[in-house]
């Protein structure tokens, strides 16, 4: 795209964005250096490595994973049919924006600086920030890293960035949880990934503040395919937060990110997530942690827009006292369906884990949880507790709980579900707007009540911004 | 009764129960009933179980179950000063007129902090925003009257509150909203005696030749604190006699069941 084309654009766009109701339904011009065909061949592969400059283990592993992906089947777990309509002819796989690092926010480029500025971020880096990890296309063009994190040995970059200056501890881990033999999607991403976050934390570290990182789709058709991996060594600590939102397009988008976490003993790793994308986009990530003995991983994740959402964040509990926890909200409103839960191995004694799934439907929106407690033989004394809620907003919704449990040791091991359906209730309401409460801002409370549990998992701007959310929802629907 | 200002005028209001599942399934509560309220008064009503006192007091404030068959509720414009039909208003903007009404059976929500919807109530009836700080200021002096347990205010709306706690969340509403007219449904059930005397000396200060009130209750132990202007007896959704603080006397020594008898008797 040329420079004029690319302000053409922008003008429509900006005229366009203004008749968008979608909060986030804004986007600024595409302005790539390089893009790459739609659809996949092992050439756009390889050149995705060349440009990227990567060491030849890479570039061998993402044809190797490029070859996997065409073999696998469409996995049988999920939204099959869901799946089955993704056209991966239309694609792009790559895009490279405009500029490269950037560490101070003088020096973004405009365009890039409104959408930031759109979405809040400079406010949020001011507030908490340990680092900005902020993805705008497919290439990390904003990161700053406070000082004190440097000094205490924590690495927070973007993955590009860990593969050049941290090759060996990529080298080490990169993969070992989730191989691209895993999936067809983990196989996708493994073949053509592009930006993402990667953070160690040295032993004995507790990283105080949490991380954060801000992920944008911004182009029709472009996959996003992140690639996280976190490491926290013995007895560190850090939590890592990511928040999407995406402009509304007409076309379908694919993000499919693969997020790989490795608490070492003694060590706890806390990832939360709000999703925002917008109804078009299918959001298909392969979460998936592993926690030694004693360490604990938590999975904190929100999920609101989207056309399809299948995400199953897991926990393999492999040392003894190890503890694994996923928190989730999912609202599914028309034309949406939310196919999300969790994953707990219990691989060794005493381990134990707790799942709390929430979800909102509305106007015809379906929402399923479907999750796998699974322990194996010798994971003695292994407890598991699964609270799944559902809250329908009319009658033309559906909720679906889809518990799977796969016990091989009886020993002291004790696993518990508890499902509740309920719908918004009247005499609630009427009690509420007889206090001077509208209806709508009433059903607002009541939502923002049922989720409650999973707000207050929030740093506080996060929880005010998913509240706002979801107000934002309501009253899309009704007005 | 005749300088006085009429608040609330009720005639031959007939309304009927519709299940909300099932349109078709009605069911007559309210047969014509008639009655005038007015500023400054304090009005009992008292009735049998089932005699639709409850559904009454739904009425006038919007509940959505209820539909009104037959006859009107009018309320006084103080703009205009003119008694204006209210039966097309939601809930919330007849709370915004001045009409509260506090519930037999609070509702909780749970996840919902109470000073969430405390507050967004004041500013919604107020119509103007109210800062935290000012919020929290009357909240405290409200709340110290009322004798509350200030910890209640850390918690979700009525969520495990006790049956006393939640009568009390409503007279501190009350007493927060200051509407012209307050409908209280059987505010002293579930209160033990302490709690019963507090509640009443709440709602006493409230008491003055602007407000009206009506005091739906059993039992002559409330209009003891608070001493009504006129009572009202309603049974099988009518209002079957009327009269003044006597009545309660009466109606203590003989029980509904003669006094319905008599009504009928006598129509
Ligand atoms: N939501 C409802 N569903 C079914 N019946 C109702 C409903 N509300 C009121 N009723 C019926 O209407 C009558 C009056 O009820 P109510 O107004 O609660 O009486 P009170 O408050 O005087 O005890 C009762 O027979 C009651 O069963
Ligand atoms: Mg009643």
């Amino acid at each position: 795209m040329n420079d004029l084309e690319s302000t053409k654009a922008k003008s429509k766009d900006k005229a366009s964005f203004e008749k968008e109701d979608y909060k986030y339904g804004f986007h600024d011009a595409e302005q790539f250096i390089f893009k790459a065909e739609r659809g996949l061949t092992e050439e756009i592969v390889r050149n995705i490595s060349k440009i990227k400059n990567e060491p030849q283990w890479m570039t061998d592993f993402r044809v190797e994973s490029y070859r996997i992906f065409l073999e696998k089947p469409m996995p049988n777990w999920g939204d099959v049919k869901g799946l089955n309509s993704i056209d991966f002819e239309s694609i792009y796989y790559y895009l490279k924006p405009t500029g490269g690092q950037e560490r101070s926010w003088d020096d973004v480029p405009e365009d890039i600086k409104n959408t930031f500025e759109k979405l809040g971020i400079p406010e949020a880096e001011q507030k908490f920030l340990g680092g900005v990890t902020a993805q705008y296309e497919s290439e990390v063009v904003y990161h700053s890293i406070r000082e004190d994190l440097e000094k205490l040995g924590v690495i927070f970059t973007d993955m590009d960035t860990a593969l050049r200056e941290h090759s060996d501890i990529v080298k080490k881990y990169f993969s070992t949880i989730i191989p691209p033999s895993d999936n067809k999607f983990a196989a996708l991403n493994s073949a053509v990934w592009s930006g993402g976050s990667f953070i160690y934390v040295p032993p004995d570290t507790d990283v105080a503040i949490p991380l954060q990182a801000y992920f944008r789709i911004n182009a029709k058709n472009m996959g996003q395919f992140e690639r996280t991996l976190i490491i926290t060594d013995k007895n560190s600590k850090v939590h890592y937060i990511e928040g999407c939102t995406a402009p509304t397009y007409s076309t379908d988008s694919l993000h499919s990110a693969v997020v790989e976490l490795i608490a070492m003993e003694g060590s706890t790793i806390r990832y939360s997530t709000i999703q925002n994308w917008s109804n078009n986009v299918y959001n298909l990530v392969t979460k998936r942690a592993v926690a030694y003995e004693n360490a604990r991983v938590e999975w904190v994740d929100g999920n609101i827009g989207s056309k399809v959402t299948m995400k199953y964040p897991a926990v393999y509990l492999k040392g003894r006292g190890a503890h694994g926890e996923v928190l989730s909200i999912a609202y599914a409103g028309k034309g949406q369906h939310q196919d999300a839960g969790a994953k707990i191995v219990h691989a060794a004694p005493d381990t134990t884990s707790s799942i709390l799934s929430k979800s909102l439907t509305k106007d015809g929106g379906q929402s399923t949880y479907r999750g796998l407690i699974k322990v194996y033989k010798d994971s003695i004394n292994s407890k598991s507790s699964v609270k799944c809620d559902a809250l329908m907003l009319d009658n033309k919704s559906t909720s679906l709980t889809l518990p799977y449990m796969e016990i091989e040791e009886e020993r002291g091991v004790r696993v518990q579900h508890e499902a509740t359906v309920s719908k918004v209730d009247d005499d609630m309401l009427f009690f509420m707007t007889s206090r001077g409460i509208s209806e709508d801002d009433a059903k607002g409370m009541v939502i923002n009540g049922f989720i409650e549990p999973f707000t207050r998992e929030l740093p506080m701007e996060y929880a005010v911004e998913l509240n706002r959310l979801i107000q934002l929802e309501m009253q899309g629907a009704i007005g | 009764m005749t300088n006085e200002t009429l608040l609330l005028d009720i005639e031959n209001l007939h309304a009927q129960y519709v299940n909300p599942h099932n349109q078709n399934e009605k069911i007559n509560i309210l047969n014509g009933i008639n009655l005038k309220i007015y500023k400054g008064k304090k009005h009992a009503i008292m009735g049998p179980n089932g005699s639709g006192k409850s559904t009454l007091s739904s009425v006038i404030m919007g509940h959505p179950h209820y539909q009104i068959t037959q006859g009107d509720i009018r309320y006084y414009n103080q703009q205009t000063s003119k008694m204006e039909s209210i039966t097309g208003l939601l809930p919330h903007e007849r709370a915004k007129k001045g009409i509260f009404m506090s519930f037999q059976n609070p509702v909780s929500v749970p996840g919902l902090p109470v000073t969430q919807f405390l507050r967004a109530s004041l500013q919604n009836i107020r119509g103007k925003d109210i800062t935290v700080k000012d919020f929290r200021k009357e909240l405290k002096s409200n709340m110290e009257a009322l004798q509350m347990n200030p910890d209640l205010m850390k918690r979700y709306l009525n969520e495990g509150f006790s049956g006393g706690e939640k009568k009390r969340m409503e007279i501190l509403q009350l007493s927060l909203l200051q509407p012209r007219i307050a409908i209280l449904d059987e505010i002293d059930s579930g209160l033990d005696i302490d709690a019963l005397r507090q509640v009443s000396e709440g709602i006493n200060r409230l008491v003055d030749n602007e407000r009206a009130f009506i005091l739906i209750t059993h039992y002559k132990r409330l209009l003891d604190y608070i001493a009504p202007d006129s009572v009202h007896i309603i049974a099988e959704g009518k209002i079957i006699k009327e009269g003044g603080p006597e009545l309660v006397d009466i109606l203590e020594s003989t029980g509904y069941e003669e006094i319905v008898k008599e009504a009928k008797l006598a129509s």
